[in-house]
């Protein structure tokens, strides 16, 4: 059975672009923008789940980079540098609209018991082709927004993004195994929400 | 091996970052037990769906106007900075 591998990876010219940007020049931080800003989005709109949060976010972690970049000291690349401003962001965002729930990426919720496989069924061969376009992305959309943001922000960055579980735990302040745990139990969780999408249904039409 | 074993090893095993042992040690598992052969490919699956969904893609109109809002911003930081004095009259995306 085949692996997964990430997909995201730094262009050479970057740091040219991050220094030039550090010594004022705007249209290099313009390169940067037009690079990342698909990202910055997506991320935002995982962790926060509202439109017009994930634009604030967008504008707001582009521009606290920009006001930043004096402190970014180049131990680690730009991209999880920022995607580190733009969690913070979204997190802090999540917050104000749900102040009556605690949201921290701390949160890890119960035991290993909520992740157990409670149904193993097959799923069709290519399950994405059971729904068309639209239905798919309200389905997954429907899904992810089921998880907590502690165990969405880890998947996104993980699986969607690409980026490396040290990159993910220094983007996040998390350990390792933090990330490895959340890591694991966010896409057995989002497996057994997807089941009765995509279970293989001999015979019938393959829709619930 | 036990199931519970194969699932604590099962992100790994999907990420590849294992040893050479362990790995051999869960595909062993993998060959009897048909649970965790569904789990296992069905959670790769899951991944490979949220990977290539393109869910939350930034539309180029809203693309457009966040960047100009975004160097509009940035431009006034930038002023602000080099005359403190001055007063950023940068816009907004909205």
């Amino acid at each position: 059975m085949g692996t997964i591998q990430p997909k995201v990876e730094a262009a050479s010219d970057e740091i040219t672009l991050v220094h030039a940007a550090k010594a004022g020049d705007i249209s290099a931080f313009e390169e940067l923008v037009k690079r990342y800003d698909r990202n910055v989005f997506r991320i935002a709109q995982h962790i926060t789940q509202n439109r017009e949060d994930a634009e604030d976010v967008v504008q707001d972690a582009f521009l606290k980079a920009y006001q930043n970049l004096a402190n970014f000291q180049e131990q680690s690349k730009f991209y999880t540098w920022l995607v580190r401003i733009a969690v913070n962001e979204a997190l802090m965002r999540l917050r104000r609209r749900r102040p009556e729930r605690m949201v921290s990426l701390d949160e890890d919720i119960k035991t290993e018991e909520d992740s157990m496989p409670r149904e193993v069924a097959d799923w069709s061969p290519n399950p994405e082709q059971l729904y068309n376009q639209g239905e798919l992305k309200e389905i997954l959309g429907k899904t992810i927004q089921g998880l907590p943001p502690s165990f969405r922000t880890v998947f996104v960055l993980r699986d969607v993004e690409g980026l490396s579980t040290e990159e993910t735990a220094d983007a996040l302040d998390l350990s390792i195994p933090g990330v490895k745990s959340r890591l694991l139990r966010a896409r057995l969780q989002l497996r057994e929400r997807l089941n009765k999408y995509f279970k293989n249904r001999t015979g019938g039409d393959g829709k619930p | 091996m036990t199931c519970s074993d194969f699932l604590k090893e099962l992100a790994d095993y999907l990420d590849d970052s294992m040893d050479a042992q362990t790995r051999a040690e869960l595909e062993d598992h993998l060959q009897w037990c048909h649970n965790c052969y569904v789990v296992c490919n069905t959670t790769k699956m899951t991944i490979e769906i949220y990977r290539d969904s393109h869910l939350y893609e930034l539309p180029d109109d809203l693309r457009t106007r966040l960047r100009t809002a975004i160097v509009s911003k940035c431009e006034g930081h930038k002023k602000q900075v080099s005359d403190p004095r001055g007063q950023s009259d940068a816009p907004t995306a909205k």
